[in-house]
């Protein structure tokens, strides 16, 4: 395998609130290469955004090392760090907010070109941010490098945005819920211009997103991670995590995914869980932190030890006793899905005719 | 006028060409532009479409809620009351309204943190809500409410007894959902109900709605921008385009046969999760500002189906088959490939 | 046409601006521009007051005290000297040091409120301190106790006093500001492009706050008219050269006040303050048009 461009190695993030200590990460590591995709999955309060933070090095962890090419990032001196600042690159949510409101598109673009010596004078800066705006499809680029964000559209702002981080020529950009708020219909063609990126520049993506459908078309061709309450459960790729999930919470979340097809989606309606009531960061159960949830939970067992994430094949991994134990048994369940579709028609305690 | 009833169904609430405009500082907008339909009294119906297209509005306008800036400019809200008498809701008055609300008809809207008083229990608040509308056995009101939350799964005297941020944001979903039941009302807005929502909390409401809809009974208007959404509780759906109706059918007509391009286009724009990966298209351009609409029809600019004759001429909402109508000159050559295999090529029959 | 060149065109002239900006006043926010006027007054009275009045002549026992007439508009001092031309070529000081003064104090309270919220940590707790202890101060009282110790002969001196004395209130208010816009998604995004905390501090953050700043320093303007004025008209000032204060001073302590025809004599340099501090505070009002580009189009 290549030298990956960046290595998580048992991270973990946690943040004082009072007396309170919140465990928003916990002991995740993993690796992203040139050109990989990795989709972090994960509903709020499951530390993705976080997680993100720490990859962008916007945020020092508490515990672990961040390694960018081989060497801990925290440890770079200045000019190392610089490079490293330059390579990983982070497009955010919010197209309202991630646009400085009183800055024009080209007075947002050029700073980042003219710092980092990218352009050589401000007239080649102005020219390379129009081949920018090109390249995320915002044509003709002179139209747009005068106009202020709020002269521009939800999809046009994230646009702008994705041309900024383009700027340094990053070799890693974190997009965290880059297209969730901008409308249905534009939204899959700012996908398609970020996986336009991936091919044509070979750029990896960190995918953080809570829409699974946006991570199926987007990473089909690379990895997903499930993150529940700050830990990776299930990390595969994305073809086999998304059709065959293992980890009860991962069944769960598809199970219980709405569809764009009457038929399809009335079939499923079935709630996979023992509970609704998500727990608190502050207050983590003990053991397998999904267990007061989980239809699969074994007594004296998930609420006593705390699963860690296990190879279950060559490419995916699960951290969940009973299926660990199942695979290493060679006791294959018919699919999964199913099974566990049966066992809540014995179990569900919310179930109504 | 085209007849947007269904046959053999007398209407809850039938809707005429209402016009709504707003009042900016820049001129006047209309959000919506002469919406009709009908809705049965068991029916749930779903309206959907992308921010800026009028739906929202609409919620308002059906409850007499608008903002003081909005203006109804014409057209008619019918709806039929418990004692058989039809009232436009147009027309009423201030205190006509105020009753109508509620007893006749509630609305949840998104974030229901909001929604509630932030220094009162949940049971104060619902005493309040109660006793403004006449009702004043306490016992009565207890023991409803205590019906309503255990039907969306929450233990009663748990939830009645918070104070709203001591709920989680599901749970408050939920309260509210319960509540807006409180007086019986035979019709229910909901605003993007589970906009905001995690999963599993948005598939728990969903089993919500529609157990509560089985037992209670009652018709319903669901606005949201969420496909899935619609195709997992509506009965019939309407696309809303720029401030227009412009499709209107049964679901899985809608879903699976639509006749319009937008809708096509949304339904290309979102793929499924289960299965295998498919393709996935987008509408080029975004959508119109309704202070500047093109002429002819709004969507043109962005289908691909547009001719001459769309840029030019605004369609009105016909009948492409029974209990299906679509606002498109093209509406024939529109089909959406992507169910062929599935249906195997059945008709529209 | 090449990008540069559309960019060149769309530039955004700060005179250009100005302009616009004032023309969408007159249009639309009559008050505001009749408050930008008022202070276009004033300064012009500030920086030629003295040059183009004449002096208001030399002490004539024969005319004290007279009403208004066509000679003496606004009547005559105690010494005879017309109150017209001191109001007209009395606002220079005072303005002079108020502009110093707030200038000095709102630089103090940008850099140091800027840096203390976005670095945070020991400059954070440090710079609170030292607000804190001047925040307990009562300002005005340390100015009238400072009077005794340094002579304030000197304008400059009067301004860096008072413009030492008030920067705290305004270097909460920043720093409070700062800390709230540092956590905007667009700084941490110039944060991850590796740009210089210079670049964050003062081309991403702090135009976002100009109106505010501008506000403040108004705001500040205003005070240090009120503090001189408070004490010229108390004597801790020495009562050299001619201003407002030094008017009100004289005309309370010669005891215009018992004469009748002395109204205006009173009255005028009160008015002119008061004029001055309404053209600030109405011009300030509308400066949020000037600096967000969203209000700037319509």
């Amino acid at each position: 395998m290549p030298e990956p461009i960046l290595e998580l190695q048992q991270v973990s993030v946690h943040f004082r609130r009072g007396r309170v200590l919140l465990r928003a990460v916990e002991d995740i590591s993993f690796q992203l290469g040139l050109g990989d995709v990795l989709c972090l999955v994960g509903e709020s309060g499951s530390g993705k955004t976080t997680l993100g933070k720490v990859v962008a090095g916007l945020l020092r962890p508490t515990v672990g090392v961040v390694r960018y090419r081989g060497q801990d990032v925290w440890r770079l001196d200045s000019g190392a760090f610089r490079r490293f600042r330059r390579a990983v690159q982070i497009v955010h949510q919010d197209p309202y907010a991630s646009l400085n409101p009183i800055r024009t598109v080209v007075d947002t673009l050029v700073p980042p070109l003219l710092h980092h010596r990218i352009a050589r004078n401000r007239s080649d800066a102005i020219e390379r941010a129009a081949r920018l705006l090109e390249l995320v499809d915002l044509v003709p680029p002179e139209q747009f490098l005068p106009k202020y964000p709020h002269q521009l559209s939800g999809g046009q702002r994230q646009r702008v945005s994705i041309a900024r981080a383009l700027t340094v020529q990053p070799e890693l950009i974190v997009a965290d819920e880059a297209t969730s708020m901008v409308d249905v219909s534009i939204r899959v063609s700012l996908l398609n211009t970020l996986r336009r990126l991936r091919e044509e520049l070979g750029v990896a993506f960190l995918f953080i997103t809570h829409d699974l459908a946006m991570a199926k078309y987007f990473a089909w061709q690379g990895r997903i991670a499930v993150l529940y309450l700050g830990r990776v459960v299930e990390l595969g790729p994305t073809p086999s995590v998304i059709g065959d999930p293992l980890h009860p919470y991962t069944q769960a979340l598809l199970a219980a995914l709405p569809e764009p097809d009457p038929d399809l989606t009335r079939r499923k309606s079935k709630l996979l869980l023992r509970s609704l009531d998500i727990p608190s960061l502050a207050h983590l159960p003990s053991g397998c932190p999904f267990h007061p949830r989980c239809l699969r939970f074994v007594s004296g067992l998930c609420d006593v030890e705390r699963p860690s994430l296990r190879f279950v094949d060559a490419h995916r991994s699960v951290a969940c006793h009973v299926v660990v134990q199942e695979r290493a048994a060679g006791d294959l369940p018919p699919s999964s899905q199913e099974a566990a579709t049966r066992r809540a028609d014995e179990r569900m305690p919310f179930e109504r005719g | 006028m085209i007849d947007v009833q269904r046959p053999s169904c007398q209407p809850l609430l039938s809707v005429r060409d209402l016009v709504v405009q707003y009042q900016g500082a820049s001129g006047a907008v209309q959000a919506v532009r002469g919406v009709s339909f009908d809705l049965a009294s068991d029916e749930s119906l779903a309206l959907i479409g992308e921010s800026g297209c009028g739906k929202t509005t609409l919620g308002l306008a059906l409850l007499g809620l608008l903002p003081k800036a909005a203006r109804i400019m014409g057209g008619q809200i019918l709806y039929r009351t418990r004692d058989g008498r039809v009232v436009d809701v147009v027309r009423l008055s201030d205190a006509e309204l105020r009753r109508f609300r509620w007893q006749e008809c509630a609305m949840v809207f998104q974030g229901a943190l909001n929604a509630f008083n932030p220094v009162l229990k949940i049971w104060d608040q619902v005493v309040d809500t109660a006793r403004a509308h006449g009702f004043r056995d306490r016992t009565r009101i207890r023991e409803q409410c205590e019906r309503l939350l255990r039907l969306v799964q929450l233990d009663p005297t748990r939830v009645l007894d918070s104070y709203p941020h001591e709920l989680s944001g599901g749970m408050r979903q939920r309260v509210m959902i319960a509540l807006s039941l409180l007086l019986e009302p035979r019709l229910v807005i909901y605003d993007e109900p589970t906009t905001a929502l995690d999963i599993l909390t948005q598939r728990a409401i969903i089993e919500v709605l529609r157990s509560l809809r089985q037992e209670l009974g009652f018709a319903m208007v669901f606005i949201s921008h969420d496909l899935p959404l619609a195709a997992e509780l509506a009965d019939r759906v309407a696309t809303m385009y720029a401030g227009r109706i412009v499709e209107l059918a049964d679901v899985r007509n809608l879903f699976y046969r639509p006749r319009h391009p937008y809708t096509r286009g949304l339904l290309l724009a979102v793929p499924p999760v289960s299965g295998p990966l498919t393709t996935v298209v987008s509408i080029p351009g975004s959508p119109p500002s309704l202070a500047s609409l093109p002429a002819g029809c709004s969507f043109a600019p962005r289908c691909e189906f547009a001719t001459d004759r769309c840029r030019r001429e605004e369609p009105t909402l016909s009948t492409v088959a029974p209990g299906h109508w679509s606002a498109c000159h093209h509406w024939s050559a529109v089909s959406l490939d992507r169910w062929m295999e599935r249906l195997g090529g059945a008709s529209h029959a | 046409m090449s990008a540069e060149a559309v960019v060149v065109r769309h530039r955004r002239y700060p005179l250009r601006q100005l302009a616009a900006w004032l023309r969408d006043l007159l249009r639309h926010d009559k008050v505001g521009f009749l408050g930008v006027l008022g202070i276009l007054f004033f300064v012009g009275l500030a920086l030629f007051g003295p040059i183009v009045v004449p002096e208001p002549g030399k002490p004539d026992v024969t005319k004290i005290y007279q009403p208004p007439s066509l000679e003496h508009p606004l009547g005559t001092d105690y010494e005879g000297r017309d109150v017209l031309a001191q109001v007209l070529r009395g606002g220079r000081s005072l303005i002079v040091v108020a502009v110093l003064a707030a200038l000095l104090s709102t630089v103090i309270a940008i850099t140091f409120g800027a840096l203390a919220a976005y670095l945070g940590g020991t400059v954070d707790s440090l710079t609170g301190l030292v607000t804190d202890v001047i925040l307990t101060i009562p300002q005005f009282p340390l100015l009238v106790v400072l009077s005794a110790f340094v002579k304030l002969d000197r304008p400059w001196l009067l301004a860096v006093l008072i413009g030492l004395l008030s920067w705290p209130t305004l270097l909460r208010a920043v720093r409070a500001q700062v800390l709230s816009l540092k956590e905007r998604e667009y700084v941490e995004a110039a944060r991850a492009l590796g740009l210089s905390t210079f670049h964050i501090l003062f081309r991403e953050i702090l135009p976002n706050m100009a109106p505010y700043i501008v506000m403040s320093f108004t705001i500040g303007v205003t005070s240090a008219i009120y503090a001189q004025v408070g004490l010229y008209f108390l004597g801790l000032a020495p009562l050299a050269g001619e201003n407002w204060g030094i008017m009100l001073n004289l005309a309370w302590v010669r005891g215009a006040i018992f004469f009748k025809d002395s109204v205006l004599y009173i009255l005028s340099p009160i008015l002119a303050i008061a004029l001055l501090q309404l053209s600030l505070v109405t011009a300030a009002r509308s400066l949020e048009g000037l600096f967000n580009p969203r209000l700037r189009e319509s």
